[in-house]
């Protein structure tokens, strides 16, 4: 079968199964079996993603988490990633902050969310202290990984080349890395969507997308719920996706570093 | 996907230098970040740079954890939280297992529900939260069911890779020495895309107990360390959240050490599929 053949082919399984699944939740929506305030239906989902992106709030709320998420994570870049390669190229500095983090990564940042709202008070600080330290460990422990991983052939040719401690640096072994500095942020950004939406939840602000979520449940208004859900599904995937797949392309793809996978 | 994720633990282990270098060097050489950081923070808290409500010295935060282990409270908190967590993810396995080997083995089932598993994935389970506690209300139900639904999504997606990995040749080979179905599947499909599986499994964990301790939180349970610490926050109890912080930690790490760890040494490795 060909490639296009089989793009068609999947897109409509995909179609189908969809459908299907729709069929099946309109009916048990529509059956009166459960309240219509617990199960809307999809129509009545529709319209609340529609009242919510017309007037603004949603797109607002949006805007706020991502804006949390990108922060929190450019802190976690910021400070995870020299100190993961320093980690990976000087031993003292591994065996100081490896038992370090090996002891607080089992500890899931949404456990430090009353903790951070005692310090930090409710709102902004707080999510953001939470997201950085769900993206932290990812960040940290794949560079390491990613600079112990260079291969030692291509640091002992580069320095017969000629290469000066710099030169070995950026030419060989940020490059070198790269794939697991990819597969960090992929990661990082994966445990920051979990992190923010809980903080946003415990740590109510006004703002946030899991606020929305939080606070519908309030009023049981599950169509608000589902439609907030779909927002934050679509952005997980948009970053999952779109982000992270262009970085890898323009990278270590056209580097050659790994093979172009699938989807 | 995830699967692909380098895995830290083990390469670690690697790493561990051989058994030249005595026992009591290694120790000090791991626990001497620890009382720097310690030092560190004692330090700070004596000093009074922070109210001592909110940042109380670590002997305070002992003496704590020993009042509330003594009393009880503490192992009663953490009971709560395993027995969730095993219950949730137990579900999760089981029925992960069966839809991802299910997926991987039947054309069918996998053009149906791959959609499906793959549209649910990108979604954050605690997001979930609300509206399993509008659906099954506050307690517990909710959170063993909300872990149980996040958990399986990483089950089901490398389980179905496992079984799609299994070398056709060991599947052809196999039927020519006349493996009958059931054979086939304990005896080839099975081990095959056990490494897979586990790599599911250690996966669901980590992510359940990720989002149990949130969900605790949200769902107001009983009996919970995630309900223990965000409770302590109304009384600025920052000693006893620290405690419980410590034993989270404490019961992460041995899920990772104990359970998964040991699972592959018996299986995976022992067969020689993984080193």
């Amino acid at each position: 079968m060909s490639a296009t053949a089989e793009r068609t082919r999947s897109m409509r399984r995909a179609a189908m199964s969809l459908l299907l699944a729709a069929a099946i939740y309109e009916a048990l929506a529509r059956s009166g079996l459960f309240p219509a305030a617990l199960l809307p239906t999809l129509p009545a989902v529709g319209r609340a993603l529609a009242e919510g992106v017309l007037d603004g709030s949603l797109p607002g709320h949006a805007a706020s988490t991502l804006y949390r998420v990108l922060f929190g994570m450019s802190l976690a870049v910021v400070v995870g990633l020299p100190l993961g390669i320093m980690m990976g190229r000087f031993r003292p500095v591994e065996g100081f902050f490896l038992p370090l983090a090996s002891a607080l990564m089992p500890i899931p940042s949404l456990a430090w969310v009353p903790v951070f709202i005692l310090w930090f008070g409710l709102g902004n600080a707080t999510a953001i202290g939470i997201v950085f330290y769900a993206a932290l460990f990812p960040m940290l422990l794949n560079a390491w990984t990613g600079v112990r991983a260079v291969n030692p052939l291509w640091l002992r040719a580069a320095g017969a080349m000629g290469a000066d401690e710099r030169a070995l640096f950026w030419k060989v072994i940020v490059p070198g890395a790269f794939p697991f500095l990819v597969t960090g942020l992929r990661q990082a950004f994966l445990r920051a969507w979990i992190a923010v939406v809980g903080a946003e939840m415990l740590a109510a602000s006004d703002w946030g997308l899991g606020w929305v979520i939080f606070d519908a449940k309030e009023f049981l208004r599950a169509d608000v719920m589902l439609a907030s859900l779909a927002v934050i599904g679509l952005i997980g995937f948009l970053f999952e996706r779109v982000v992270f797949g262009a970085l890898e392309r323009a990278t270590v793809q056209r580097w050659g570093m790994v093979r172009a996978g699938k989807g | 996907m995830q699967a692909i994720a380098p895995d830290f633990a083990s390469a670690h282990l690697a790493e561990a230098p051989p058994a030249r270098e005595p026992l009591w060097r290694i120790a000090a050489r791991t626990t001497f970040p620890f009382v720097v950081v310690g030092a560190l923070w004692e330090l700070v808290a004596h000093l009074k740079v922070f109210p001592p409500r909110l940042f109380p010295p670590l002997e305070a935060v002992a003496a704590t954890f020993g009042r509330l282990t003594a009393s009880g409270v503490l192992p009663q908190h953490a009971a709560g939280t395993l027995l969730r967590l095993v219950v949730g993810f137990a579900l999760a396995a089981v029925l992960g297992v069966a839809i991802g080997i299910a997926m991987g083995r039947s054309r069918r089932a996998e053009d149906l529900l791959l959609p499906l598993v793959s549209m649910g994935a990108p979604i954050p389970g605690i997001a979930y939260a609300p509206l399993f506690l509008l659906w099954f209300g506050l307690g517990s139900a909710s959170a063993v069911l909300l872990v149980a639904f996040v958990s399986a999504f990483p089950v089901v997606f490398n389980t179905w890779t496992g079984v799609k990995a299994v070398k056709e040749v060991w599947v052809r080979a196999a039927q020519a020495m006349g493996a009958d179905d059931r054979r086939l599947f304990h005896k080839v499909i099975l081990p095959g895309a056990l490494p897979y599986i586990l790599t599911g499994l250690r996966l669901g964990l980590a992510q359940a107990w990720r989002i149990l301790v949130g969900v605790e939180m949200l769902a107001a349970v009983p009996w919970g360390l995630g309900w223990m610490i965000f409770g302590a926050r109304e009384f600025l109890n920052t000693d006893v959240m620290l405690a419980g912080v410590v034993v989270i930690g404490a019961i992460g790490l041995a899920l990772e050490k104990l359970v998964f760890q040991r699972l592959e040494q018996y299986t995976v490795v022992r067969w020689g599929m993984m080193t």
